[in-house]
């Protein structure tokens, strides 16, 4: 097997947990369980990032995935602080 | 200035190809980092860092900190939680311990190191008493020691950053 | 090379359906939380470690730039992932105990009782 096909069987099995989670995003009873599956989607997205950067050969993609993490932080903070009431 | 000097470096590594650095990118990362520490004390004035961050003795205690105890806490922990969700055996509850902490960087860096590490997860902080809120996946005792939940990492937290 | 990759690919992989599967068998939010924040920060630590030594490979067989860059800014990303998901858990918990979610089947809670005993509002 090479390389790079080891590399996108692994993304496709990320991608694949990250839909799964998206059933607790729709059916959590709280709105803290989907804060919590959408922080745990976003850092799966992250390692997916980084996996189809090697497939794709493009460096930039790592680059967006350091962005696209300060940015899923920022969004996990601002959803905290709603829930906790004072926003 | 930690802002200055942490965006100006981190400029510099994101740029940096393994061979040399041009001059350019060093007058670019200047102004990016004074850019950057001139907006942060604009929103928030009184933000206080201090300059023992740059100390290079602690960056050092911090990445051996990162490589020996943390990393083998952090194996520790997944196995732990791997057993958890496979038999599905909690016994959940939320306990408070003393830190004796003083400065605000040290808890920050044990409050994210317990979360972390095997079965705790960091809930609430103090700011008062200097205590922290821990929820726990299997108590054992309802007053616990920090030594029970996280082991010698007060130790090393207070060597790091205070 | 392409065994100790696979390895470290298939390590990662458990861990990340691990976490996946903890969001459904826990009961409540702070159980989900431990799950998912350990489970998916090392399982994606090891998928990018992989990554990581596939650049170091590639980068000593021919001393291509890139194939460094690549390792360096995936180190960067990583120290971002585990930096960033234990605030962002530790966040989360809070706010879900001050609106009011208390931890199921718990057997002792001692933010509940001081926060009473000092007057704020537990709601």
């Amino acid at each position: 097997m090479t390389l790079e096909a080891l590399f996108s069987y692994a993304a496709v099995v990320l991608g694949l947990a990250a839909l799964v989670m998206f059933g607790r995003l729709i059916a959590g009873p709280t709105l803290a369980d989907r804060a919590v599956a959408l922080d745990a989607m976003n850092t799966l997205v992250v390692a997916m990032m980084i996996l189809l950067s090697v497939i794709f050969d493009s460096i930039v993609m790592v680059d967006v995935a350091i962005v696209y993490a300060g940015l899923s932080f920022v969004g996990t903070m601002f959803i905290a602080r709603y829930l906790e009431g004072s926003m | 200035m930690v802002i200055f000097a942490a965006s100006a470096l981190m400029y510099l590594l994101l740029v940096w190809a393994g061979g040399a650095i041009e001059w350019i990118e060093i007058v670019i990362a200047v102004l990016f980092g004074g850019l950057i520490s001139i907006m942060a004390k604009r929103w928030n004035p009184n933000i206080t860092l201090r300059h023992s961050w740059l100390n290079p003795v602690r960056l050092l205690r911090f990445v051996v900190y990162l490589f020996g105890p943390f990393l083998m806490a952090l194996i520790h922990a997944n196995l732990d939680v791997a057993m958890r969700v496979i038999t599905g055996k909690i016994n959940p509850g939320i306990v408070r311990i003393p830190t004796g902490l003083a400065s605000d960087g040290a808890l920050t860096l044990l409050a994210n190191s317990i979360t972390l590490t095997p079965g705790t997860l960091t809930v609430d902080a103090d700011d008062e008493s200097r205590d922290l809120y821990i929820h726990w996946i299997n108590v054992t005792t309802e007053t616990p020691d920090a030594s029970d939940i996280c082991g010698t990492f007060p130790e090393w937290a207070r060597r790091i950053a205070e | 090379m392409v065994a100790v990759i696979g390895i470290l690919l298939g390590i990662g992989l458990i861990f990340n359906v691990l976490g996946t599967v903890s969001l459904y068998r826990f009961p409540d939010v702070y159980t989900r939380l431990h799950g998912t924040t350990k489970c998916t920060t090392f399982g994606s630590l090891f998928t990018s470690a992989a990554v990581v030594v596939y650049g170091i490979a590639r980068y000593f067989e021919g001393f291509e730039g890139r194939f460094f860059t690549l390792s360096l800014h995936v180190t960067v990303a990583i120290l971002a992932l585990l930096i960033s998901n234990a605030t962002g858990a530790n966040a989360i918990a809070r706010a879900a105990h001050r609106s009011g979610i208390m931890p199921l089947h718990a057997v002792v809670d001692r933010l509940a009782e001081d926060e009473k005993s000092r007057g704020r509002r537990v709601s």
